[in-house]
């Protein structure tokens, strides 16, 4: 899968997240990598996870199954490498769809459901990360939260698990 | 192995490694793709007691561990090819001198600065010829994180036991990508420590005296013994000295002692190589792309094999010349114009079955690209 958004969304810490709740909490192989460089500044911020049952050896995604696009340039940048049938995750405050691809397209208010409800944009990437676990079902919200119990303060637990939770609460529904 | 399990970068993996074989002197100058080692020693080497330096320069950085290695320490640097470039001179030096150091080079493309946040696997001669006389060299890399962390272990290992710097080439992606690394126990992993003189204080001690074996046991610089120390040939009291028998004896010390040890730093892993009628030989973060396509390959019958090398210096020539033996093509996949393509063919039967499949344009090779270099060798098209 790729997360892609633009700097400072968070888009790499929720790719590192997920990728190690998958390896320390359930059990499974996964391997984490980013573009770093030009490309990684300003414009689009791309972090790519492969999440297996399996060893995994080439470690780059060349044919996402999920594409999560947080902003409309890492949209139009990225949409066209979709594996045909995939899911794609996006913010519809900040993307616009434009013509329709292959796959199954999911437009959340992620921003708008965690500015009203929490009022901090810092958690926007763990809500993103609860839509898209409720959506593909990868690893428990639990193991989730684990992880963030050993990489954030203490004060600030409570209102990722709240984004955690509103995340799979969009994605209600609408899961495989 | 049974230790707790971390999800890391490479970079991460090496550092711990590092401190599991006892580093406690770190100097360096950040650069990247190594950034996050000095930047993890700085956090951790304190920790541990040990002493973490930011040099003005990598010049600097390799004087600064050689000083402490004399003294008795177990020490590292970690650089990228600008600053590998400006390590030689210290290199050569701590080559004659016989200093036990670890020199970590993550490449990225170059020459010069080049691509800092690209792959490339483009230093792997300069590790062996970067140093100017002649000399032998010890350089390793890996292509997971639990090897990148045996082979930081090997590396320490080697230092001590041959008296010799040792190099670990690894590359931007294996450095920055992160996987799973189960850490060792403590003892898991065999450590050696620095050979040091039984000569008392008081009786004269010759640094450079062999013992039956052929190791030079070492007096902490600054302790109980005074001696030299010089980049110059130099006679048993370490004294510069041009007599011909000494310098002759010297260097073929500092070459043999390598050489004649190749067996025993040959570091390396094989997959599906015993039949295979292609057979691939890689390293880094290439071999993760070469053993993709191998294992895909196998699984629609077609015989192809890998074999991995982590001992890049001394090359395993041997070891390659016996496993390319059955093989009808030889593949070696490097992202490079094709450095360990030369030492491949100088070592086996037939090279002119031996073809190149390479990537220079600070993209990881894909196991596309390799596939379709085969289906050319074997006269299929693309």
């Amino acid at each position: 899968m790729v997360f892609s958004g633009s700097g400072g969304q968070g888009v790499i810490t929720a790719a590192i997240i997920l990728a190690e709740a998958a390896v320390l909490h359930e059990n499974l192989i996964a391997v984490q990598s980013q573009s770093y460089g030009p490309e990684a500044r300003g414009g689009a911020t791309r972090s790519d996870v492969i999440i297996a049952d399996s060893p995994i050896h080439f470690p780059k995604v060349l044919q996402p199954n999920v594409l999560v696009c947080l902003t409309q340039q890492s949209y139009a940048n990225y949409f066209s490498l979709l594996r045909p049938g995939g899911l794609l995750v996006t913010d519809s405050r900040y993307v616009k769809l434009g013509k329709k691809v292959d796959a199954r397209q999911v437009e959340l208010p992620m921003y708008e459901t965690v500015m009203d409800k929490i009022g901090r944009p810092i958690v926007f990437n763990i809500c993103m990360l609860g839509a898209v676990i409720g959506l593909t079902k990868l690893v428990r919200p639990e193991s989730i939260m684990k992880v963030l119990e050993t990489q954030i303060p203490p004060s600030f637990l409570d209102i990722n698990r709240q984004a955690l939770d509103l995340g799979l609460k969009l994605s209600e529904g609408l899961g495989d | 192995m049974g230790g707790e399990l971390k999800f890391v970068q490479g970079n991460e993996a090496c550092v711990k490694a590092a401190l599991y074989a006892g580093l406690d002197f770190f100097a360096g100058y950040p650069i990247t793709p190594s950034t996050e080692i000095a930047e993890l020693m700085a956090a951790r080497l304190p920790r541990k007691g040990g002493t973490f330096m930011q040099m003005e320069d990598e010049i600097a950085s390799i004087c600064a561990i050689i000083g402490a290695s004399l003294t008795g320490r177990k020490v590292m640097t970690a650089t990228s090819g600008p600053g590998f470039s400006l390590m030689q001179e210290g290199l050569g030096y701590a080559i004659m001198a016989e200093i036990p150091c670890v020199i970590v080079d993550v490449q990225r493309g170059g020459p010069s600065t080049g691509l800092p946040t690209k792959v490339s696997q483009g230093d792997v001669n300069q590790a062996r010829w970067g140093v100017h006389g002649d000399h032998a060299i010890v350089a390793l890399t890996a292509s997971n994180h639990q090897d990148i962390f045996s082979i930081t272990v090997d590396a320490f290992n080697f230092s001590e036991t041959y008296r010799t710097p040792v190099i670990l080439l690894f590359d931007e992606v294996i450095a920055h990508m992160r996987e799973r690394l189960k850490v060792p126990e403590p003892g898991e992993i065999a450590l050696v420590e620095r050979l040091k003189t039984s000569v008392k204080e008081g009786v004269d001690y010759h640094p450079y005296l062999q013992r039956e074996d052929g190791r030079l046991p070492m007096s902490d610089f600054g302790g109980v013994h005074r001696y030299n120390v010089t980049g110059l040939f130099h006679d048993m009291w370490g004294f510069p000295s041009e007599n011909p028998t000494v310098v002759h004896e010297l260097l073929r010390h500092l070459t043999d002692k390598i050489d004649n040890h190749v067996e025993k730093m040959t570091r390396y892993r094989e997959y599906f190589i015993e039949d295979a009628e292609m057979l691939l030989i890689s390293y880094g973060s290439s071999a993760r792309s070469a053993l993709h396509l191998v294992t895909d390959r196998r699984q629609h019958g077609e015989s192809v094999g890998l074999l991995e090398l982590q001992t890049l210096w001394p090359f395993p020539s041997a070891l390659v010349r016996e496993k390319t033996r059955n093989a009808r093509y030889v593949v070696v996949v490097e992202m490079n114009m094709g450095q360990v393509l030369q030492s491949v063919k100088a070592s086996v039967e037939r090279p002119e079955r031996v073809f190149l499949a390479n990537r220079v344009d600070g993209v990881l090779i894909t196991p596309a690209d390799i596939r379709n270099i085969l289906r050319l060798i074997q006269g299929k098209g693309v």
